[in-house]
């Protein structure tokens, strides 16, 4: 029963104008194609890479600040993209940077979307004063860049933990600092939209024959306002990552031995008035493809999704 | 000489799924001084028939085949241009909402003189002069103030008016009118038709009038066209189609019409339209299962009453302020008594903002009344707190709301939705159990057995009303709200709803409570009726009572506004049966 009815959800999709106007969009085709190679690359990294960066036994001091082989003589045909200051390979750099770019990326994301959803119901459903509350919490926040709380929370981590402690867990800091951040915008989505729902019939059809107020807002109201999220998500996705390119740039995310994209770039940054451009170049241009492709996904989705555009 | 004719126009949207074809072979004409009404219902094509006249076709829906005339002239392959400049001059357009089609930052008379200026180049102080004579003779008292206003300074009729002006700017030849009354109040309705109906002769301009309403049709039009599933059913003169009507789809139409005349035990001939399955078992409520099982330690009181209201008010605070008086509250149910005895159909009948949708909502408990009581079955429910106690007493009375559009979740399908209120209340002792209870209950309503599948969306708005019954039925109710249950949809689906209605009161012994600002249909529907306005019940009595001898003045006018079906006969509603079979 379960199988059959998944089955026809599939063709149904497939035979839906969202997958009709996907196909029949270069753009979304396309930026649909790089988002999935960039993954793909990403995490395959531990097979693909042509070097352990994590492996302090397989680098050679001798190998560092090697250009591409393919710009200069000096360069090595082992290493594509060149070598950093410690003669660690670029293109498995970027490789690994971006499991953790993408992994920082996809975690907050969820976890903002979680407090956000949960949060947003609460408001939308409840209203008066515990509406007041979460929604004055959140233009607060607002009103401090991203960043900034990042930074804060980061600060904080930093404080209470100790050092070796704080190298441990600072991708989990990262991740925890990026989704505070981020919840406002989908908890105020959500909020609108419940308000809107909560006053349509067959809510209060729920409300006659007896539901809780519990199972009106979990079963009834939420799968109706859900949609707008996964567009929020994927534009939210690339933001993340910027953040914590971002972040790790300013030298408080990730530590320089477990380099993310961010990371490299900020690495790369000292050497690159002394002629160095390899080092951060190539970490940024990855950088910019990923969240540009992300981004164009994400834009696409919500004007199809949107009726309105249509 | 003929204003205005089509000529086997074919309307198409192409899409990806192939043309859709909107309109096929339509072909009629108006002539100066005339009005034409277009009647049918929702997806009948009759609002595309206007907009393609006038070239105002939603994109990409395009004219495929055939030509339109006007004035002698072939108006359907000019361009893009000169059609502009045919619209608004020689014909003009009103529109069905008067809340969107003015502009809400633009005074009356910046609108109306800036359009006028544009057809007929007068000149400023020229257009100001022709702007307020326009605005007298559509009948809005002191234009010269008046036309210094906001669009939302005028109540509903009077915008209508404003727009019924504006398309006049022009001196068009033709004026279609897609809707114009649907948005209005009965008192208004009539005013505005008449309205119409002298300018025309006055003007001797040619209307086409799109409308559902059969009543409009009556009051005002020369001749109708019937419109059903894209094609010309009938033209003819009004009097002729709505007497004499040769086409059964006619037929079926016009005995799907709720009479204000007298009380018929059922509509007779519903089943052109959409193909229901009737249930044919003999209904036995003591061997099924909404009969089973019912608590019958609620009884009712001695005297038979289901329901007792007493001195009921609502107030809803419409601006708030830290200080107490200066609060404002708006008073939308004042002192309202009324009871229902078990097994009458009550109903309640009133114009919009009278109060009556407030009532079932508090009688439902999803508003809490600001004083007065709510007695069901001798108990006082009134607080909104749902202890098990009380819930108990709510799941005997359910409700089926207005909107079938929205009264349903669209994210469930049929069988979770029926199923719910089964489930919760704990009625089924399993899953399997309740499945079958909900088939059942689907196929009471006269749903197809593979419904229950399928979510919301894949059914019409007649077909989800049902399902809506369905669940209303589903915690076996003694007492049913039904809250303009059938105002958002076309009058044959109104007819099977109302059939439906009866039949299941029969079936099951049920006391509903019926909420309608339609006089025909709380006719055919109620023993008792209480009339409404502003708040409070002005005259209660017995439907035939109420009919033949109002007391109230209210009552009386509203009765004087139903629309006068008298062109209908008895004849053709008796024949019909056999017209549709033969």
């Amino acid at each position: 029963m379960a199988n059959t009815n998944s089955n026809s959800k599939l063709r149904q999709f497939f035979a839906g104008d969202l997958w009709y106007s996907f196909v029949h969009s270069p753009v979304a085709l396309i930026s649909f194609m790089i988002t999935a190679l960039c993954l793909v690359l990403a995490f395959s990294a531990q097979v693909i890479a042509p070097f352990d960066i994590f492996d302090l036994a397989a680098i050679d001091l001798m190998d560092a600040d090697l250009p591409p082989p393919w710009t200069s003589d000096e360069g090595d045909s082992r290493f594509i993209l060149g070598t950093d200051d410690q003669g660690r390979d670029i293109w498995s750099g970027i490789l690994y940077g971006a499991q953790i770019s993408i992994f920082v990326g996809f975690s907050s994301v969820i976890i903002s979307a979680i407090i956000g959803i949960a949060l947003g119901l609460l408001a939308g459903y409840k209203g008066g004063r515990i509406d007041s509350f979460i929604m004055r919490v959140a233009d607060i926040q607002l009103s401090f860049p991203a960043i900034l709380i990042a930074l804060l929370i980061d600060g904080v981590m930093r404080g209470l933990l100790p050092r070796e402690l704080h190298d441990e867990l600072a991708i989990y800091v990262l991740i925890f600092a990026i989704s505070i951040s981020g919840w406002v915008q989908y908890a105020r989505t959500i909020r609108g939209s419940v308000m809107v729902e909560k006053h349509k019939e067959y809510v209060q059809a729920g409300q006659v024959i007896g539901l809780p107020q519990h199972i009106i807002a979990l079963r009834h109201i939420l799968p109706n306002v859900l949609s707008p999220i996964f567009v929020i998500g994927t534009i939210h996705l690339a933001s993340a990552i910027i953040t914590e390119a971002t972040l790790s740039f300013l030298g408080v995310g990730m530590s320089p031995t477990t380099p993310s994209l961010g990371t490299l770039i900020r690495i790369g940054n000292e050497y690159l008035l002394s002629g160095e451009w390899w080092i951060t170049l190539f970490p940024g241009a990855a950088l910019v493809i990923l969240v540009l492709s992300v981004n164009i996904f994400g834009d696409w989705l919500r004007d199809a999704l949107n009726p309105k555009l249509q | 000489m003929t204003l205005l004719a089509t000529k086997n126009i074919s309307i198409g949207f192409p899409s990806r799924h192939g043309m859709f074809v909107a309109v096929k072979d339509v072909s009629f004409s108006v002539e100066p001084g005339e009005i034409l009404g277009i009647v049918g219902e929702s997806g009948a094509g009759k609002s595309t028939v206007g907009n393609a006249i006038i070239s105002l076709l939603q994109p990409p829906g395009k004219v495929i085949s055939g030509e339109v005339w006007f004035n002698s002239k072939r108006i359907d392959n000019l361009s893009v241009e000169q059609k502009r400049r045919l619209r608004g001059k020689k014909i003009g357009m009103i529109f069905q909402d008067p809340q969107t089609s003015l502009d809400p930052l633009k005074t009356i008379k910046q609108q109306l003189v800036e359009t006028i200026d544009l057809h007929l180049r007068l000149g400023r102080k020229g257009s100001e002069k022709r702007a307020i004579e326009l605005l007298e003779q559509v009948g809005i008292p002191d234009p010269q103030l008046r036309m210094h206003h906001y669009p939302h300074q005028f109540s509903g009729g009077m915008r209508q008016r404003v727009v019924i002006a504006l398309a006049l700017c022009g001196e068009p030849e033709l004026i279609i009118a897609d809707e114009p009354t649907t948005a209005l109040d009965v008192s208004v309705q009539k005013q505005i038709l008449d309205l119409m109906r002298k300018l025309c002769i006055e003007k001797n301009v040619g209307m086409i009038l799109v409308t559902h309403d059969m009543g409009v049709i009556a009051e005002v039009t020369d001749r109708v066209a019937v419109m059903y599933n894209s094609k010309l059913m009938e033209i003819g003169d009004t009097k002729q189609i709505l007497g004499n009507p040769q086409h059964p789809y006619t037929q079926s139409l016009i005995s799907a019409i709720p009479r204000p005349d007298k009380r018929i035990e059922r509509f007779p001939l519903v089943t052109y339209i959409e193909d229901v399955i009737e249930p044919q078992d003999e209904f036995d409520l003591s061997s099924h299962w909404l009969g089973q099982s019912r608590d019958f330690s609620m009884q009712v009181e001695e005297d038979g009453t289901i329901l007792q209201v007493k001195d009921l008010c609502m107030r809803f605070q419409i601006s708030n302020s830290i200080f107490k008086s200066k609060r404002r509250y708006l008073d939308a149910v004042k002192m309202v008594n009324f009871s229902i005895k078990e097994g009458e159909t009550f109903g309640i009948v009133g114009e919009s903002g009278s109060g009556k949708s407030t009532i079932a909502r508090m009688v439902t408990g999803l508003y809490q009344p600001y004083s007065g009581a709510v007695h069901f079955l001798g108990k006082e429910i009134s607080a909104i707190n749902h202890t098990p106690e009380v819930l108990a007493y709510r799941r005997q009375m359910q409700m089926v709301f207005q909107d079938p559009f929205s009264s349903l979740n669209a994210r469930m399908r049929v069988m979770d939705i029926v199923a719910e209120p089964i489930l919760f209340h704990k009625l089924a002792a399993s899953k399997e159990e309740a499945q079958h209870i909900v088939l059942d209950l689907l196929k009471l309503v006269g749903m197809a057995d593979d419904a229950y599948t399928k979510y919301p969306h894949q059914f019409s708005g007649g077909q989800r009303q049902r399902i809506s019954i369905a669940r209303a039925l589903a915690t076996r109710p003694r007492f049913l709200i039904c809250d303009e249950p059938t105002s958002a949809l076309d009058v044959s689906v109104q007819a099977q709803i109302l059939n439906l209605l009866k039949d299941l009161q029969q079936e099951l012994n049920l006391t509903m409570m019926f909420i309608s600002h339609d006089l025909p249909v709380i006719r055919q529907m109620c023993d008792r009726v209480a009339v409404m306005q502003h708040g409070q019940i002005l005259e209660l009595a017995e439907t035939e009572q109420l009919f033949s001898e109002p007391q109230h003045n209210y009552s009386k006018h509203l009765l004087s506004l139903m629309p006068k079906l008298d062109m209908i006969t008895e004849r053709p509603i008796t024949v019909t049966a056999q017209a549709v079979q033969g």
